[in-house]
């Protein structure tokens, strides 16, 4: 049995950033890299199944990326996933989240696993679709925004609930093998320990090439994408009027305002 | 090839309000001799010919689905089917839970031009751009696509306005191909209430978010709640982390503020999500050490500081 589980490394602003020359992204040496936030959910989800699990279930991490992507992997691998692959070829710069999902399908075939998982969205882009694109490029049964499951690898369905809006939840039965893409909450991610990242060290991640999953370059970057960057830039900033001073002035003013409020609903 | 068809979101008999901002969307798109049709998929659609009769629809169009709520495979083949029928050059959907199940499935399948959480749409030199956020909201991203005929845009909910006036558009309806789902939808279910408090009525809330850092302090902010009369309320990573209740969230997945007149989030970076839920609000004061966090640019009044330091001063003056 196997889970696959595709993971992001994302990719924060420094506090002063610039925009790259050619106007169409943030200039690298400003990103700070780290493993998406929904992702690491989703690694505990599949680990957790494994831990449950009577029959040997083996995890699989996978991500689109240069080689400082390892370092994810690596995050990854220390908390309990078996083994990573990672697919990079210059050709992927420049890809959409539909293209990054065309490589993440290929990865599924050649992987074939039980269950693949993704998170929702990622923290820098948050198209909340890579996950749901591989699903509808595999023709495979999909769900968005799990945020309960039920599911022992291997059978033929499992039982969750996606987190609809205003907190309601509904709950759905699919068909497996399945992509679902996981919520923030739906478990509580451990802390890798130092063994488990010593251990992680000696874990194999795999380096793959677009020939290695059947892809040609055509297939990613903008020629396989469904859209394109036009422009990037930084929008006005927000309209909040500051209240300067120390904490104690500060603070003074918040009362007023609060005081104000009251005085309004007397 | 011309037009825009707008999907209509439903969910247990009711039209979701992001259904009518995206009529809003569409008036803003229009180019003279565009038609706007707008669909609505249920497995009673007539029901809501009504409350889609409105300024600027030019056609209603009912699809009738043998799953009465939200199913993607049923979405994905009726839609599919509509669109070939169609041929629109721009499909407006909700950027929301149901639309994150099917629409990458759907314009991966059909190479739809593709962009989501889309805030504003423009036609710059004849092309249509979108223009979405970037890296946590801390840029806008512009972006076109070259080459499509077709182009699927999910909208941000609480952008557009929704037309009020009413009128009476052309009705058809449209036969879905018979679909094979591959996942059957249960029930339905309220998040458990946890505690007895109701955010969505509260006038005056104080928002704690993952500023506080530990567990431990969030009685000092209880404390400071109850001393200004505030209802206390959260943002998601304090709610999943179990520190209070999932019924004191705010936000897109917890519940909206809707009765607040203020609000003082503290320690709240601003993830969109938790913008769904409070940027109405009339008052919003933010106290926050990252003078970059989104939350300012929603806010009326801005601290830039300790959120420790100002809490326990703000306490002694009440």
């Amino acid at each position: 049995m196997k889970i696959l589980v595709a993971v992001k490394q994302v990719a924060a602003l420094d506090e002063d950033f610039e925009i790259r020359a050619d106007g169409r992204d943030v200039e690298a040496d400003f990103l700070i890299r780290d493993l998406n936030e929904w992702d690491d959910f989703s690694v505990e989800e599949a680990v957790k199944i494994k831990e449950a699990s009577a029959d040997p279930v083996e995890v699989v991490v996978a991500s689109v990326g240069p080689d400082d992507v390892d370092e994810s992997l690596r995050k990854c691998l220390a908390k309990g996933a078996d083994r990573a692959l990672r697919v990079w070829d210059a050709a992927i710069e420049g890809s959409d989240s539909i293209a990054i999902a065309r490589v993440l399908a290929a990865i599924a075939r050649r992987e074939a696993p039980d269950m693949l998982f993704a998170g929702v969205q990622s923290s820098d882009q948050s198209f909340a679709s890579t996950g749901i694109a591989a699903a509808g490029l595999l023709g495979w049964p999909h769900a968005a925004v799990v945020s309960a499951l039920t599911y022992a690898p291997g059978a033929k369905s499992a039982v969750f609930r996606r987190e609809l809006e205003g907190g309601l939840l509904h709950e759905v039965e699919i068909q497996c093998p399945a992509v679902l893409t996981i919520q923030l909450g739906i478990n509580t991610p451990r802390y890798a320990s130092l063994r488990s990242i010593k251990q992680a060290a000696a874990k194999p991640i795999e380096v793959l090439s677009l020939a290695d999953i059947a892809l040609g370059a055509g297939d990613v970057g903008e020629a396989g994408s469904l859209s394109r960057v036009r422009r990037m830039y930084i929008p006005d900033k927000g309209r909040a009027q500051l209240i300067e001073g120390d904490a104690a002035q500060q603070a003074a003013r918040l009362a007023e305002i609060i005081r104000e409020f009251k005085g309004a609903q007397a | 090839m011309s037009g825009i068809l707008v999907i209509a979101e439903q969910r247990r008999a009711e039209l979701r309000p992001v259904s009518l901002e995206l009529l809003g969307a569409a008036q803003s798109l229009r180019q003279p001799g565009d038609t706007v049709a707008v669909a609505v998929l249920s497995s009673s659609p007539e029901r809501f010919i009504g409350p889609l009769s409105l300024a600027g629809v030019d056609e209603i169009v009912t699809v009738k689905t043998a799953a009465a709520e939200f199913d993607p495979d049923t979405v994905e083949s009726a839609l599919g089917a509509l669109i070939a029928a169609r041929q629109p050059q721009v499909v407006l959907i909700a950027h929301s839970v149901d639309s994150f199940g099917y629409a990458a499935a759907l314009a991966a399948r059909l190479k739809l031009g593709f962009a989501t959480d889309v805030f504003r749409t423009e036609r710059i030199d004849g092309e249509l751009v979108a223009t979405r956020g970037g890296y946590g909201q801390k840029v806008s991203v512009e972006v076109d696509f070259p080459g499509r005929s077709t182009v699927l845009l999910a909208i941000r909910g609480n952008v557009f306005k929704a037309p009020e006036q009413a009128s009476s558009p052309q009705v058809s309806a449209f036969e879905a191909p018979a679909v094979q789902s591959r996942a059957q939808g249960r029930e339905f279910v309220e998040l458990s209430a946890g505690d007895d408090v109701d955010m969505t009525a509260a006038e005056f809330i104080l928002t704690i978010g993952r500023g506080i850092g530990e567990e431990a302090k969030v009685p000092q902010f209880r404390e400071l709640a109850d001393a200004v009369g505030a209802t206390l309320g959260c943002s998601r990573p304090i709610a999943d982390a179990g520190w209070l209740p999932k019924s004191r969230q705010v936000g897109q997945s917890g519940k909206t503020a809707s009765a607040c007149k203020l609000y003082i989030a503290m320690g709240v970076s601003g993830a969109i999500q938790h913008l769904a839920g409070m940027k109405h609000v009339s008052t919003i004061v933010a106290v926050n050490t990252d003078a970059e966090a989104s939350i300012f640019g929603v806010a009326k009044y801005g601290i830039v500081g300790d959120i420790f330091e100002i809490a326990e001063e703000l306490r002694r003056l009440f």
